[in-house]
């Protein structure tokens, strides 16, 4: 086997914060002082927040030391499943640091805004036209904001329409926050099955679907890594009584200008900026979800939204059926940038390559793994790819041990334990930008564990070993919460 | 394209291992009438160099510092933010990180998340923080379902004087519920005013901005009074954070849960996004708490490190019963938070409060000197209200020529506020700034 990424160096301790410094010092220039010290009400009046007084030196090493700490896309292969850990592009924070941007306040006059009410006006319908759907909103700042947002316009629609409806289907595969934006609307959570294909059968949905019945949720590609073959049947079934079909597109990375989802029957779906359109995702966010719909759910979107009139863009208020607003401006405009740079950077030619590359390399790794690992349902996958710890349980070796081990080698792990109706799931998404050597040196590295797993379990139990910590005790950190210094 | 490793080569390889013959046949399993039959009917492609000449123009086309003198904050406000910040900010191994599932590889965002939280509830003054939400306004709205949680009540109370955009994110999540907003108004002096309070015995949490939006200190001891022996949680929100650097905290007046905007500790305005939803509240309601937790344990050689913890009130183990939907936080701006207050350290962070007091004091003395009137006389912080004259709107006008923009018009917020502007002062904006400020508008 080729020699692996990981390994291990000087890795430096830090202690946290105030554990440093010293009452005095700074790593802060502060302003001139032009003006002269006013009183101040000494009944409002407060002691200031106790903080540790460092330089910037001490600033900087403590910061520089916690990074190193991290694994990273820009280090290596992060191959978790539905999360679209794809490179994302150094141009792209050059355009959202423009000054011009990152200065501008929210509340500007509209003709001095205009640079930025344009490329909002432009992404949306580049994203419109990408999905097929008919309108855009960019305010949701997550996907899970953009789940939120798509189950209020639900709730709003299906009230014009008479009732909102108390119910709503969710996929087994769904991922959790499905169901917990859909109780935030009141809407309670009814399981639909997937058939023995890993896919939704048009029976089983239509065994659900009544008229107290708000819709269905579908993630497309579903979250086993499969496309929905029978989405459109489904949809008909939804509309035939009056519902409406949410669409998680957090998977859209698999079928840009591939599948149009309007054409499917989808009425509701929402994007994930920092998933396939390559912003980066920061350890957690910010990202950004904006919800694009069918022409009759328009007149619902947050509001305001951006108009071009007259070849002049404007923020407008005036749509009397919208559902309100769920972010006190306009959204993540900063994630919002980056997406838009990348779609142009890419061009149409770029995304659908990026889309036939992704599902391309997940192809091939499931095939190259198959033998090794026990994979559930072997069809054709789309983007991603889930296997199971079946063959490795009876040697004690549980997917927690094998992916433990794969930092040892250097790779970020999979997305694991889901989705749910895989016992053990190992769910890869290695995305278009690996190249096919890194792949196949994580195809190696993954065959070399299940090796291990038969010969040496131990060393798979005591894994990670070349880490900045071991494992950590979850348990403990439970049991007795200690969440602050 | 440069994002795309593979050569002609390496997809023929693969292709064949998959037994597959073109890029096309990979989604042959696709049902036929669900393949998209026409191009994308987006932009060709741009090179880097065009790309960038593109978002230069855009840029460009703004009105922002140093070119405009911006006197506006009303939720977004311009700070200076050290290079050592945006520089360290700038770490891949921080930006290209995900959310840190697993901790062995993720010690460096645990850790400074952890800090996050301590330095937030210090600031604060309340117990623990979680690990950030989107923004001030959805703070709001998921502190609200909080307080509906605890309390079991069904209605809240919220203040005229809070945000009103955040009121109405509030509006749009209470919308398919059963749940009803009350509104209190403010009185003369720019506070809230509390006597409605007193008949209102059904309440699961009241709702107050301090400093409000309006620029007034609330007095947020008397609110806890007025709630003694009620049910209701009392909900101090912020969209200036730095403003503790001088006053009382939400903690030392005795909130409940404290939540709002931290856009303001070290993070672009970037037109209002991403921005930082700050959250924190008392111990005994963490099980309650919506959003990420980090928590301090030790690994299996004893050592120190950091996890995600008390998740099973989230989402992924939840599902719909979970305490809230949010699955990420906005962990790339608390990190710019984290390390925005730790650079300014606890001295430094009274000294900038002090100077942002000073200045909006010297603005608010200079426009009153002028003849303007200031209709609110409550203390405020680095924002105030100045009633203009009728017809001041040609004025602002001719300002923006001026590259000034002279606060905010209240009246689309506040119908009764029609020629009142809110002016913010930050330590960016010099004593001449101001000086040619006052000149130009006495003109």
């Amino acid at each position: 086997m080729k020699e692996t990424a990981g390994t291990t160096g000087l890795i430096f301790n830090e202690p946290l914060l105030w554990e440093k410094g010293k009452t005095g010092r700074t790593a802060f220039s502060l302003p001139r002082r032009d003006v002269e010290e006013q009183d101040v009400d000494e009944k409002l009046r407060g002691n200031g927040p106790h903080f540790p007084d460092l330089s910037e030196v001490d600033i900087v090493r403590h910061y520089i030391r916690l990074s190193q700490w991290n694994f990273s896309v820009d280090s290596g292969m992060y191959p978790l499943g539905s999360c679209t850990m794809k490179y994302n592009p150094k141009t792209n924070e050059r355009q959202s640091a423009l000054p011009g941007f990152a200065r501008a306040h929210p509340l500007l006059p509209e003709p001095l805004s205009q640079g930025v009410l344009r490329l909002m006006f432009e992404l949306e319908h580049y994203l419109t036209e990408i999905t097929g759907m008919d309108a855009t909103t960019l305010q949701p700042a997550a996907g899970a904001h953009g789940e939120l947002t798509g189950m209020l316009l639900f709730y709003a629609y299906l009230k014009s329409k008479g009732t909102p409806r108390s119910k709503i289907l969710v996929p087994d595969t769904a991922h959790g926050t499905n169901p917990a934006s859909a109780s935030l609307c009141g809407y309670r959570s009814i399981a639909v099955k997937s058939n023995e294909k890993g896919v939704l059968s048009q029976q089983a949905v239509d065994e659900l679907m009544d008229e107290d019945t708000a819709g269905i949720m579908v993630t497309n590609p579903n979250t086993l890594g499969l496309f929905e073959e029978n989405i459109k049947a489904v949809a008909d079934v939804v509309h035939a009584k009056g519902g409406l079909v949410y669409c998680d597109g957090a998977n859209m990375n698999a079928v840009m200008g591939i599948v149009n989802m309007g054409e499917l029957g989808v009425d509701v779906l929402h994007l994930n900026l920092h998933k396939t359109f390559s912003s980066p995702h920061g350890g957690g966010g910010p990202g950004s979800g904006p919800v694009c719909v069918r022409k009759d759910l328009e007149p619902f979107l947050p509001v305001p939204r951006v108009i071009q009139k007259k070849g002049k863009y404007a923020l407008s208020e005036d749509f009397p059926d919208s559902m309100g607003k769920v972010h006190a401006f306009y959204g993540n405009i900063g994630v919002m940038i980056r997406a838009y740079s990348y779609i142009l950077s890419m061009g149409p030619d770029g995304l659908k390559k990026a889309s036939q590359l992704a599902v391309l390399n997940a192809a091939y790794i499931k095939d190259n793994l198959k033998g090794t690992f026990h994979l559930p349902f072997d069809r054709p996958c789309m983007h991603e790819c889930v296997f199971s710890d079946k063959r490795q349980l009876p040697y004690k070796v549980t997917t927690l041990d094998m992916v433990k081990r794969l930092m040892d080698y250097g790779f970020h792990p999979p997305t694991i334990y889901f989705p749910l109706v895989v016992p053990g799931a190992i769910m890869i998404e290695p995305t278009e930008t690996e190249s096919k050597e890194d792949i196949d040196l994580f195809i190696e590295s993954m065959k070399a564990i299940a090796k291990e797993a038969e010969e040496n379990p131990g060393l798979l139990h005591a894994a990670p070993q070349k880490t900045k910590r071991r494992r950590l005790d979850e348990t403990a950190a439970a049991r007795k919460p200690c969440l602050r210094g | 394209m440069r994002y795309l490793p593979h050569t002609p080569e390496d997809i023929a390889a693969m292709l064949k291992t998959v037994g597959i013959d073109s890029l096309e046949g990979l989604f042959a399993h696709i049902p036929e009438d669900c393949r998209r039959k026409e191009a994308l009917n987006i932009p060709d492609h741009l090179t880097e160099w065009e790309l960038n000449d593109h978002m230069d123009t855009l840029a460009g086309s703004m009105a922002v510092s140093p070119d405009y003198k911006v006197f506006m904050g009303a939720g977004s406000y311009e700070h200076h933010v050290p290079a050592a910040v945006s520089f360290l900010l700038g770490r891949s191994e921080f930006v290209t990180a995900y959310t840190p599932y697993q901790p062995e590889v993720s010690q460096g965002t645990l850790q400074a998340i952890y800090e996050y939280q301590t330095l937030t509830s210090r600031l604060l003054g309340m117990e623990v923080a979680n690990a950030s939400q989107y923004d001030g306004a959805s703070s709001l709205a998921e502190a609200m379902l909080m307080a509906i949680r605890i309390s079991r009540k069904k209605a809240v109370a919220v203040s005229r004087a809070l945000h009103p955009l955040y009121r109405r994110v509030l509006e749009t999540y209470f919308e398919p519920t059963d749940l009803e907003i009350r509104e209190l108004p403010y009185l003369g002096d720019g506070t809230t005013d509390l006597s409605p309070l007193q008949d209102m015995e059904d309440l699961g949490g009241v709702a107050v901005q301090s400093p409000n939006f309006l620029g007034c200190m609330e007095d947020v001891e008397r609110i806890k009074q007025v709630l003694q022996n009620k049910k209701a949680l009392l909900v101090v929100c912020f969209s200036e954070p730095l403003a503790y650097g001088l006053y009382k905290n939400p903690g030392e007046c005795g909130a409940d849960i404290a939540c709002g905007e931290g856009q303001s500790l070290g993070i672009p305005r970037t037109f209002g996004g991403p921005a930082l939803g700050m959250f924190a509240s008392k111990m005994k309601y963490v099980r309650n708490m919506p959003g990420r937790l980090v928590g301090q344990t030790v690994d299996l050689e004893g050592n120190r490190g950091h996890v995600l913890t008390l998740s099973t009130r989230e989402q992924h183990i939840r599902r719909e019963k979970a305490t809230s939907n949010i699955c990420t936080n906005h962990s790339l701006c608390a990190l710019a938070a984290v390390m925005y207050m730790a650079t300014l350290g606890g001295t430094g962070f009274k000294e900038l409060a002090r100077l942002n007091y000073d200045k909006s004091e010297y603005l608010k003395s200079a426009l009153s000197d002028a003849g303007f009137k200031l209709p609110f006389s409550r203390p405020t912080f680095n924002e105030f209200v100045v009633e203009f004259p009728a017809g001041f709107k040609k004025t602002y006008q001719r300002l923006l020529k001026k590259k000034m923009i002279a606060g905010l018009p209240l009246g689309d917020f506040y119908p009764e506020l029609n020629n009142h502007y809110l002016m913010c002062v930050t330590e960016t904006i010099t004593k001449a700034d101001m000086d040619a400020l006052v000149q130009e508008i006495k003109k």
